[in-house]
């Protein structure tokens, strides 16, 4: 009962103690021995040095001294693979044992030593197992083919496990169902073409008999499985959600979200005309309502999703406002998030009670729950028009508290209640003059010189105001100067007369004494306008503005369906498809709510295309939020497939300054060198030297950052802008943060086609934006074509010659390479090694020709015929590819 | 799946570590411990992204529980599977503190590789895995072929909770209906929001495979039964006591289908204590108390608080263990207090005056009136009064559920129905009933 005392010993010598102890005769020493080995491992202490002498406890009859030695074979089996073979008879003798629990307990640990020479020894029990008479030996067996295909997938397939797997989904106990539900559901992940699971009218009965019996985590197990089926038709779609539906009443809250995943996803085929597809919206919200009162770490779950929810079907939970009213005993992450679930389901009905409990919430303890508390009664008055006056009288009540962040957050909002409706709550502008010089957060601040600038000529003493902040114009966040800057060129274009010295002041402060460009550039374009024309100048600067739309935040349309596909999972946790968290091949798979069938296309239109988000009002952080989510989502249309067929585009040299550095001789170097991409100063002290290069077949962008601020910089994220070839990260940035003043590190950020695809000019431009705790920073910086040829581009003789006829002589282009003084085989050879193959050589004339071939990342085939004159350093290259589309040469292949 | 279960104490220090995937190594066990646990702030999510690893943490009295996974799991499956297994290791070892984790680790091992295989939740009911997994350890060297063909059929089978052959002399229920009434009111009196949850929790001790089939006073089962031939007399007159549940859960042995469609309750019950349904009900709630607060401020240093309640059910029924918190501002220097019944103290360390009463028959009325002395401060933030919240328990059911009945069938035996003894108790508790002031 005390098995405490094995987590104390830590005296020196211990090792050997415990050899001996595990080498004692007596059956009770060594179970003791072995539960000390364990202690230690658990507190992290190597014991890999008993390994033989643990192992040869194995052969007992004491169920628990060989479960103990099992757990210590699976934790260093790996370390010691040689001796690890050792255990295998064992193995192969206990799953032959007449006890089903011991045969189970030997395939299963079996399965989780990672030592090749063992999971050959695997096979055999395991094809046994799979078809014993036991369940529980068959739902072990099952999960282990899952175990085996992580180790070595091949041999899987070799063995013809897969067959044997697909054969458990048709066995009679529901577990083994389930777990081979499972197993297959896995396995099929990493080979998203295999059509492993077979999915078909059958089947999916087959999985629909089992859901009503088998355990809590069978049923998830089928129905995520159940999920990623599409039915053919409206009928099939609803035969299955009425099959469904009775989960919603499980008392396991997992079981209950994955089935509202099945029912979200299958509902988008029904028409919606149908008296069904009514009743199920119906059936839909009190389970979902329920979900609010289980423990807060699932309340935290089912919030995340219900915010999906109800974007993409406000109509399930419009009426249920009352149950997301925050508890004041709620854990802060609950609070938060309930919070973001109010401000989408306010409407014209509900205002009053939801403006009543933000004004409650703005007076609690938690800082960023009342910022955000603040902030939605903003974003209220924005939604619902008729509450608008209510909303700012409540801003007011708050400004009046004085308490600073509340002041701050409250004129944020204000701003963008004005522009919602202009002229009409110019009123409260003094109450918010007074609180002028308690603003200290730059966003605050530039709200508020915006506000003073907007309506400078209501205020009488706007030029005092906009002066008093100019004192101290360089030690402002670029924000603030922008805004001052235009607030100041507002107020002159009013009042022309008393302003002339303070418009001169702050165009020479952003002209002259600022080393920030974009500062500079709008202070030139002012200065020019105001000198040249005035007139134009003010229909410029005073022009009207574009009202602003009244939905923010709102997931881009196909992230979100993505993200519903994904009901239950991290991703919907995460607001983020999988692909951006997951390592490897597996769920990169991106997932889509299949289109209703197109009888009745017309009644429902494609998904998600009423949802209209239009412009959305840059609140703070937020918008930071939207353009990565934005740029995270892959387009649907080419999702899983590789990226579809770039544009057509003009024929286009991208030889450009690529010449030098081919004619530059010399170095082997494959990566050119590192450029400046972000210089220190427009970076805010961040400073980015990069480069690309191409290792293993992956695109690297490696970036050298530097901090030269004063201060921390953390939180850092990438994103790029579309580009001609959809290079996307393949990762998010792996930068271990905080990055002290002066601190440099290098990261390399592995690439892959996958995004989204536009033209750019020139072609391989690329515009990158990074972001960290300080601001977000855009920059484009250029990749050598040469990164994005492939290693399996070399093409065979035959049908480098066929394509070379094949392909029409417009899309051929020429030119010369001058003063390149390498002979042909040493080019070949340069040229080798940045994936440029050479399929052939002839000699004509004194003139060495080569015949290469390469291949883009997108499928494009470039071949080339080169000729090098003996004697002379001028290269001639004339080269065709597949798709009419550029003439390129390995431009900046280094050679 | 899940990768790896961590069980840490309070200093981070790691009980537990059982890694179930290739992909989760040990720097993960450390990686938890200095980003979450040593972490000076508050936790601000139960799930946390350390450089591409998901942690999933819930936290019984001061011990971690952590789930690791470096894929797009069901994060709702782990969270069920974390409390699920709290509630597995409480059946073994009742509390869970670090001295039970110790004591018991070599069996949390062993029912961590039952009921995880490779990251996949496997059966998890206490109930099952007590009958081969036992703190001796050596049981089931002993079983016969026939018992161990019985466990793996029950830890595999459709009846996964309950196994056969189970014998009682007397054959006896005990069923409790369990709510836990939630209140949000305004200080003008407007109910802001309120709910009742509720749980019927059970205990039988009944012999062989009984199917049981439970009846309750719900709107739509008695609609229905009333539409086949009642009058609409009838229906206006019972129609008070049924009542419409918003929504219900079911334990994993009710056939839900048949819920589904005929809105009845059949199940084969496990042996022993299980909750058998939850649910939710949000109209025609008895409120058993109402609060009514009224706070003065007099000057700066000085606060003015009166609070009444009323009960409002039947004066015959008696209402226990009632107490009442009126939140004290923090710079509260001293609390003088009068109250007509119970007792009432102010209690610094709460930041609140606590006033009990022991026990008070429905329709009455009790009050309470206290002067708070502030210590003057300069702080600028006005005092944000937390609302007063109230704790009881009343014996009925707030929400108007009632039993109608629980038939048990067993064919293969030889008792009936009418040889069970059955017991019903109805208990009604505060959940977070507050009233802002």
């Amino acid at each position: 009962m005390t098995d405490s005392k094995y987590f104390t010993t830590t005296k020196k010598g211990e090792i050997f103690e415990l050899k001996a102890e595990l080498n004692s005769d007596k059956k009770e020493k060594k179970k003791e021995a072995v539960k000390k080995v364990i202690a230690s491992m658990t507190v992290g202490k190597d014991v890999s040095a008993l390994f033989p002498d643990v192992v040869n406890c194995m052969q007992t009859d004491n169920l628990e001294l060989k479960k103990l030695v099992y757990l210590y074979l699976m934790n260093y089996a790996k370390s010691q693979p040689d001796m690890a073979i050792m255990a295998v008879n064992t193995f192969v003798k206990d799953c032959e044992d007449p006890n089903p629990l011991i045969r189970a307990l030997a395939v299963r640990t079996m399965g989780c030593i990672r030592v090749d020479k063992i999971t050959e020894y695997l096979c055999e029990p395991l094809r046994k197992c799979l078809k014993d008479e036991d369940p529980y030996v068959r739902k072990t067996a099952a999960v282990c083919v899952a175990k085996l295909h992580d180790i070595n997938a091949q041999l899987v397939e070799d063995q013809g496990f897969l067959d044997t797997l697909k054969d458990l989904i048709s066995d009679s106990n529901p577990m083994v169902v389930a777990n081979a539900v499972a197993a297959l559901s896995e396995i099929a992940e990493s080979h998203p073409n295999s059509n492993l699971l077979d999915l078909n009218p059958q089947s999916i009965n087959k999985l629909l008999t089992a859901l009503n019996e088998c355990t809590e985590w069978g049923q998830i197990f089928i129905l995520d499985c159940l999920a990623n089926y599409t039915p053919r038709d409206d009928r099939e779609s609803q035969s299955i959600c009425e099959r469904v539906t009775p989960r919603l009443s499980h008392a396991n809250s997992a079981v209950v979200l994955s089935a509202v995943k099945v029912l979200m996803k299958f509902m988008e085929m029904l028409p919606k005309d149908l008296d069904y597809y009514g009743t199920l919206l119906k059936k839909l919200a009190p389970p979902l309502v329920t979900l609010l009162s289980a423990e807060p770490e699932l309340q935290y779950v089912a919030l995340r999703n219900i915010n999906l929810i109800v974007q993409k079907r406000p109509e399930i939970l419009k009426h249920e406002m009352k149950v997301f009213f925050v508890k004041y005993n709620d854990p802060i992450y609950v609070k938060l998030e309930k919070l973001d679930i109010m401000i989408r389901l306010a409407s014209q009905a509900n205002i009053a009670q939801v403006l009543a409990e933000l004004k409650e919430y703005a007076t609690e303890v938690d800082v960023d729950f009342v910022r955000k508390a603040v902030r939605a009664i903003g974003r209220c008055a924005i939604k619902v028009e008729q509450s608008a006056e209510r909303c700012v009288s409540t801003l007011l009540d708050l400004i009046q508290t004085k308490v600073n962040y509340v002041v701050q957050e409250a004129i944020v909002v204000i701003k963008d209640i004005f522009r919602k409706y202009p002229n009409k709550y110019e009123s409260v502008i003094a109450t918010l003059c007074e609180n002028l010089d308690s603003l200290d957060e730059p966003e605050a601040r530039a709200a508020m010189i915006w506000i003073v600038g907007e309506y400078a000529e209501r205020i009488d003493n706007a030029d005092e105001l906009l002066e008093s902040f100019l004192e101290g114009f360089h030690d402002e966040s670029t924000q603030v100067q922008l805004q001052l800057l235009t607030a100041i060129v507002k107020l002159f274009l009013k009042k022309p007369t008393e302003t002339q010295e303070l418009v001169q002041q702050v165009l020479s402060l952003a002209t002259q004494d600022s080393d920030n460009p974009d500062l500079r550039d709008r202070g030139y374009i002012y200065w020019r306008l105001l000198s040249t024309d005035p007139v134009a100048a003010k229909e410029v600067v005073l022009a009207e503005k574009p009202l602003i739309s009244e939905e923010t935040d709102l997931i881009e349309p196909t992230l979100l369906e993505e993200l519903i596909c994904h009901i239950g999972t991290l991703a919907s946790v995460y607001h983020k498809p999988p692909s951006a968290f997951v390592e490897g091949s597996r769920g990169v798979q991106h997932k889509r709510i299949p289109i209703q069938s197109s009888e009745s296309q017309d009644t429902g239109g494609a998904p998600g295309a009423t949802e209209a988000p239009a412009a959305v009002i840059p609140s703070q952080g937020d918008l930071l939020g939207d353009l990565l989510n934005l740029d995270l989502t892959p387009p649907t249309s080419t999702a899983g497939a590789p990226p579809g067929p770039p544009m057509p585009m003009g024929g286009m040299d991208l030889l450009g300054g690529g010449l030098d550095s081919l004619v530059g001789g010399g170095g082997s170097l494959l990566t050119p060198l590192s450029l400046l991409w972000l210089p220190a100063m427009k970076g805010k002290g961040l400073e980015i030297m990069g480069t690309f290069a191409r290792r293993a077949g992956v695109i690297q962008m490696e970036m050298t950052l530097t901090n030269k601020a004063m201060s921390v910089m953390t939180d850092f994220a990438i994103q790029f802008n579309r580009n001609s070839f959809g290079l996307a990260p393949a990762g998010p940035l792996q930068v271990p943060t905080p990055l002290s003043p002066n601190q440099t590190i290098d990261v390399s950020l592995p690439l892959n086609n996958g995004g989204p695809v536009m033209k750019m000019e020139p072609l391989n431009n690329l515009q990158v934006a990074v972001k960290n705790n300080i601001d977000v920073f855009y920059f484009s910086c250029q990749y050598p074509i040469s990164m994005l040829f492939v290693e399996d581009g070399k093409m065979d003789r035959q049908v480098f010659l066929a394509t070379w006829k094949d392909i029409p002589n417009e899309n051929e282009a020429q030119f010369q390479i001058n003063d390149c003084h390498l002979n042909s085989d040493a080019a070949s050879n340069k040229l080798q090694g940045s994936n440029v193959f050479t399929i052939a050589k002839r000699t004509v004339e004194g003139q060495d020709m080569l015949y290469q071939s390469m291949k883009l990342t997108n499928g494009i085939c470039v071949l080339t015929e080169l000729r090098v004159q003996t004697g002379s350093p001028t290269y001639t290259v004339s080269d065709r590819h597949t798709h009419a589309l550029w003439v390129m040469i390995p431009a900046r292949a280094g050679v | 799946m899940i990768g790896g279960l961590f069980i840490y104490n309070h200093k981070g220090e790691v009980l537990i570590s059982r890694v179930y995937r290739d992909d989760i190594g040990r720097n993960a066990v450390d990686a938890f411990r200095v980003n979450v646990i040593h972490a000076r702030q508050q936790v601000r999510s139960p799930v946390t992204n350390i450089a591409r690893t998901s942690f999933f943490h819930v936290k019984r009295s001061n011990i971690w529980l952590a789930a690791v996974t470096k894929q797009n799991v069901n994060a709702a499956m782990v969270f069920e599977f974390l409390y699920k297994m709290c509630d597995v290791m409480t059946a073994y070892f009742s509390k869970i503190s670090e001295e039970n984790i110790k004591n018991n680790f070599v069996l949390i091992y062993e029912l961590l590789d039952e009921i995880l295989d490779f990251g996949y939740p496997q059966n998890s009911e206490s109930g099952a895995l007590k009958t081969f997994i036992t703190q001796q350890g050596i049981k089931s060297q002993h079983h016969s072929k026939d018992e161990q063909s019985q466990i793996t059929s029950q830890v595999t089978g459709q009846i996964g909770w309950r196994r056969e052959g189970i014998k009682y002399r007397r054959n006896e229920l005990f069923l409790d209906v369990l709510e836990s009434v939630n209140l949000l009111m305004s200080p003008q009196g407007q109910v802001l929001s309120a709910h009742v949850s509720g749980r019927v929790v059970m205990k039988s001790y009944l012999s062989g495979m009984p199917e049981c089939k439970f009846g309750m006073n719900d709107k739509i089962v008695i609609d229905k039964q009333q539409g086949k031939g009642a009058t609409s007399d009838d229906s206006a007159k019972s129609g008070k006591q049924s009542i419409a549940i918003d929504d219900c859960t079911f334990h994993q042995c009710v056939r839900l289908s048949k819920f589904d469609s005929e809105r009845s309750i059949s199940f084969i019950p496990p042996d022993g204590d299980y909750e058998l349904m939850r649910y939710r009900t949000t109209k025609d709630i008895i409120l058993p108390f109402r609060v009514i607060p009224l706070v003065r401020e007099v000057g700066r240093t000085k606060l003015e608080v009166k609070v009444v309640i009323k009960s409002n059910f039947k004066a015959s029924l008696l209402a226990q263990k009632i107490e009442v918190r009126i939140p004290t501002p923090l710079n509260t220097s001293g609390v003088q207090v009068i109250c007509m019944k119970g007792k009432a103290k102010y209690k610094a360390s709460d930041n609140a005056i606590v006033w009990k009463i022991k026990r008070m028959a429905g329709m009455k009325e009790s009050q309470i009136s206290a002067e708070i002395e502030l210590l003057p401060t300069n702080e600028k933030k006005k005092w944000t009064r937390p609302p007063i919240s109230m704790n009881f328990e009343v014996p009925f059911a707030p929400s108007g559920l009632k039993v109608r009945y629980l038939k048990v069938f067993e064919s293969k035996l030889n008792y009936s129905d009418h040889d069970v003894i059955k017991w019903v108790r109805y208990i009604g508790r505060s959940g977070i009933y507050e009233t802002r002031c």
